[in-house]
């Protein structure tokens, strides 16, 4: 049979449109699932929506200053006397989300590295399943914990910190009281933090290639060298994604934080100081007596906290998947 | 063909009385065990392998005399890899892996009990089937990779880098780009510098596991010309799926074969006899192509 | 062929030698445990934590001279094998400090009628032996009732959207369910703080809503996984005798992958059971047992444990473990039941 298209003629052949008319239930079904879709959507846009203009006023009326400034103080209720500025929050939190990233992340590489290169199948299994259950723990648990259990112990550790390092100015403190200090409360998000980042970077060095740790192996390297040479360097974007994923969890934590942090509205970097911040720890411990404008001002500082949370969500999850995408 | 002969012809490697072709075939390592334990190079005596309970492999005993070109051939699934692998106890990296027998490296018993496996292993280099060099290193980084996991003391690392590379036929082709990533190369080319780095350890023994059966035909004639020249120098242990190539390349030949059964030799022997006037049907069916 | 011989092997692996293995791995703890005893007698380092840290540095410090006894790179694989080891171990103290400790403070706190009484004619500094959390039990139940009503069938759609429709917006919607993840809670709760609360009451249905924006991603995300599952043969075989999507979509692809489904459902549940913040501004306390959903606050276990913190006294606080106690077995019941009807699938 002769083949009747060349390539002079193909060019000129109108390919066909696939179409199909789908029945009346179809129709409808697939408006009702794209619309449930897409309630995600619609509820985000609400809520950016929302906190930005009931903090319209406050974004007006204050600008800049509201995140550069750190008076709160609602005065008579009238936007003319009244100051709010979340800077001392802002830094607080931020400030505490580090301390927590920075005592957590040696414990994420120890433990994803034994879960995945150390550990036995079977101990593996139990032990994952348990890491799954603890990062189930509710957050007024590890707040409560924080404050009874942990306090008391932290602030023997920062008293001796204080007492070694003080010289260094963020461990210098003013009066020695250590308790409810951003280290306390950095200790408990570090814990808190620990299930989700641990499991994305446990997840990413699993797919380490097996043909390159193998080769190390077969250089006569050991263990240890096969880890840094392959694994360490192909898991490091899964270990930042894992760890910002954390950030991104540490920043949003309100109750632990309230229970083990004493708010104070001064941007302070000593961080063994019974002083700190947090943005959504303020928003949970004023809104019951808050004022309708103060209640503003809190809408304004939620929406602060929202966009840096999606921020640091949005930069966590990129950089994940591009580590996911680059194995495939 | 023409440089495989004149290896095989070679009076000085392979005199009549050391290398008996004309023995039943399957006993001519046997027979020769006393004298090969205590002569230096590669040999096994007696090796099974087993996955779980599939028994994969059967008293395999062949030996690999000093700078020599053993290719293993023989059908898929026939336990040549795993073979390979045990040569340098990769074998072990599999959970359910166990075996029986001895592998001898120099008259030392490699599987001993207190034997140090990276020590082995820096003695036995491999290369494996796909390219796998290092993609967060250089391409001098990766040569020089087994060097640092070692941690070897090496005076010059300039001059064993262009040693290594020369060796491995790369050195022209890359001495200009040394800092590239070592993924920035073609196939071929990242296959030369994994050998490269297997190279810079000074091995004893080189086991190469399909090495060019991800390769274009350019990349693997380089190839081959690189195991030519190693060979004066080094013993290789070649698994190749390609028959022209185990001919072109190898000084001996081993047939492998499972049918059924655990994988055994069938027919192991200087290249030339297997080749040409194989003792077993089925060797001779297998190397012209009639199955496998 | 030499084969004769085959019969008398047996399989062994040499690589295994568990008893050196066993000896290597245990002489440098063995020594540090002697120092860090030696250490804890002698020096500031008292106590069961200055014990571990005196263990913990004296094991660092054996690792890497019993590996230098063959050479640098063993010395420092122990080294790293022994800062791995150790730092997975030091990650689990706390969690086990923390189950120690609810169960011993909690306990203390529950009795026959803790889960019968409220705290209505009860005040959080009484004794132990009166009162309850009957009300946060049933207000927790409703709250989260109401939440799965809402968010478990969005949850689902949204999922289907993705492998059933598989329409244009699949990535947006799977970048709006990423993101509705990361919300932090407080920012919920202050939504419906602003829509709902500020406008009628704190209630029940408020507090729900609140959880069930929590609990939407959770769901669509493990949903999502779970219709992945399902084979593209199922769908093409649907298809072939002729089903409508819709009839594909309910009658086949979510029943065949219902206990998936529940799992994911159980899982989102479990994850917002114990918020806290979104509670406090939403549906606040109460200290009577109520089954009503609007009109009035509405307790909830969380908000209980929290309150008995607040106020603080000792026995207050008892009342604090003890509620956080029955939280957390809720809680990890719910994971475990989930993990169960999971794997039942998987086989």
């Amino acid at each position: 049979m002769a083949i009747a298209i060349d390539s002079g003629t193909a060019s000129s052949i109108e390919r066909r449109k696939i179409s199909e008319k789908r029945s009346l239930g179809d129709r409808v079904f697939r408006r009702g699932v794209t619309a449930g879709a897409l309630t995600s959507f619609v509820v985000m846009c609400f809520i950016a929506a929302l906190l930005f203009f009931r903090g319209f006023e406050i974004f007006r009326a204050f600008g800049l200053d509201f995140v550069t400034t750190s008076t709160w103080d609602a005065a008579d209720g009238t936007i003319e006397n009244a100051k709010f500025g979340v800077a001392a929050m802002l830094v607080g939190s931020i400030v505490t989300a580090v301390i927590a990233m920075v005592v957590a992340f040696p414990f994420v590489v120890a433990s994803a590295l034994f879960l995945e290169f150390y550990a036995s199948k079977k101990l593996k299994f139990i032990l994952v399943s348990i890491l799954d259950l603890m990062a189930a723990i509710p957050s007024i648990i590890y707040g409560l914990w924080g404050y009874l259990v942990l306090m008391p112990l932290a602030a023997g550790w920062a008293a001796t910190i204080n007492k070694y390092l003080g010289w260094i100015p963020i461990f210098g403190v003013e009066v020695e009281n250590f308790d409810a200090s951003p280290f306390v409360s950095g200790l408990v998000l570090a814990l808190m933090i620990l299930p989700i980042a641990m499991s994305v970077t446990r997840e990413v060095y699993s797919r380490a290639p097996l043909d390159q740790i193998q080769a190390a192996y077969a250089l006569g390297g050991s263990r240890w060298g096969a880890i840094r040479a392959v694994v360490l360097p192909f898991g490091r974007s899964g270990l930042v994604g894992g760890m910002l994923l954390g950030l991104g969890r540490a920043l949003g934590e309100t109750i632990a934080v309230l229970l083990t942090l004493n708010l104070v509205f001064e941007v302070k970097f000593q961080i063994l100081a019974s002083a700190g911040g947090s943005v959504a720890s303020l928003i949970a411990s004023r809104i019951g007596e808050a004022t309708p404008l103060e209640l503003k001002a809190l809408m304004a500082a939620g929406l602060v906290l929202f966009v840096l949370t999606l921020l640091v969500n949005f930069g966590a999850s990129s950089i994940v998947a591009r580590a996911e995408r680059r194995v495939q | 063909m023409e440089t495989s002969q004149n290896k095989t012809s070679n009076p000085s490697l392979f005199t009549p009385g050391k290398m008996p072709a004309e023995m039943p075939i399957g006993t001519r390592s046997t027979s020769l065990d006393e004298r090969m334990v205590n002569m230096s190079g590669l040999q096994t005596k007696g090796i099974h392998a087993w996955f779980g309970s599939h028994h994969v492999l059967e008293d395999i005993s062949l030996d690999f005399p000093s700078n020599t070109v053993t290719g293993l051939i023989g059908p898929s699934g026939c336990g040549k890899s795993t073979f390979l692998r045990m040569l340098n106890r990769m074998h072990e990296f599999i959970p359910s892996a166990s075996m029986a027998g001895e592998v001898f490296l120099d008259g030392e018993e490699i599987y001993a009990a207190d034997v140090d496996v990276a020590a082995i292993r820096l003695q036995v280099g491999m290369v494996f089937q796909k390219p796998n060099p290092f993609p967060s290193m250089t391409i001098a980084e990766n040569v020089l990779a087994g060097i640092k996991l070692a941690n070897i003391k090496v005076k010059d690392k300039d001059s064993l880098l262009e040693e290594c590379l020369t060796r491995a036929g790369l050195w022209k082709e890359v001495k200009d780009r040394l800092k590239l990533s070592g993924a920035s190369l073609s196939g071929g080319q990242q296959q030369r510098l994994c050998i490269a780095r297997a190279l810079a350890v000074k091995p004893k023994v080189l086991l190469m596991d399909e090495p060019c059966s991800a390769l274009d035909p350019g990349s693997t004639l380089k190839i081959e010309d690189t195991i030519h020249e190693l060979s004066d120098t080094i013993t290789v242990v070649i698994v190749t799926h390609n028959m022209q190539q185990a001919a072109r390349v190898s000084d001996y030949c081993a047939f492998f074969l499972s049918d059924g059964h655990p994988g055994r030799i069938v027919e192991a022997d200087r290249t030339d006899v297997v080749f040409t006037s194989p003792k077993d049907q089925r060797t001779a069916d297998y190397v012209q192509g009639r199955f496998g | 062929m030499s084969v004769a011989l085959g019969a008398a092997v047996s399989p062994g692996r040499p690589w295994l030698n568990r008893r050196r293995s066993f000896r290597e791995a245990s002489a440098p703890v063995a020594v540090a445990l002697v120092l860090a005893a030696v250490a804890n007698l002698v020096t500031g380092l008292a106590g069961l934590l200055g014990f571990y840290l005196a263990f913990v540095i004296f094991f660092a410090a054996t690792s890497l001279v019993f590996g230098l006894r063959h050479d640098k790179v063993k010395a420092i694989d122990k080294f790293a094998t022994a800062f791995v080891v150790v730092g997975f171990a030091t990650a689990f103290i706390p969690w086990v400090s923390i189950l120690v400790t609810l169960a011993q403070k909690g306990w203390p706190a529950i009795y026959g009628g803790y889960f019968t009484n409220d705290m209505s004619v009860t005040g959080a500094d009484d004794d132990l032996g009166m009162g309850g959390l009957s009300h946060a039990i049933m207000g927790t139940f409703l709250i989260l009732l109401v939440a799965s009503v809402i968010a478990i069938p969005l949850g689902i759609l949204t999922a289907a959207y993705i492998t059933e429709i598989r329409g244009r917006l699949s990535g947006f919607v799977r970048v709006m369910v990423q993101s509705m993840s990361g919300v932090p809670s407080v920012v919920a709760g202050l939504f419906i703080y602003a829509t709902v609360v500020s406008r009628y009451q704190f209630s029940g249905v408020a507090g729900a809503l609140a959880l069930a924006i929590l609990m939407l991603p959770t769901i669509a995300r493990t949903a999502e996984e779970v219709l992945k599952l399902v084979p593209e043969e199922i769908r093409s075989a649907s298809y072939a005798l002729g089903a409508s999507q819709m009839a594909t979509t309910f009658r086949i692809i979510l029943p065949s992958a219902r206990s998936g489904l529940i799992t994911a459902s159980m899982l989102g549940i479990a994850r917002v059971a114990g918020e806290t913040a979104p509670l406090l501004l939403t549906s606040f306390y109460s200290a009577i047992f109520s089954r009503k959903l609007t009109g009035e606050p509405l307790a909830s276990l969380p908000m209980y444990v929290f309150q008995n913190f607040t106020v603080g006294t000792e026995h207050a606080l008892t009342r604090a473990w003890g509620g956080a106690f029955v939280l957390l077995s809720l809680i990890l019941s719910l994971f475990i039941l989930a993990r169960f009807v999971g794997g039942r699938t998987n086989k």
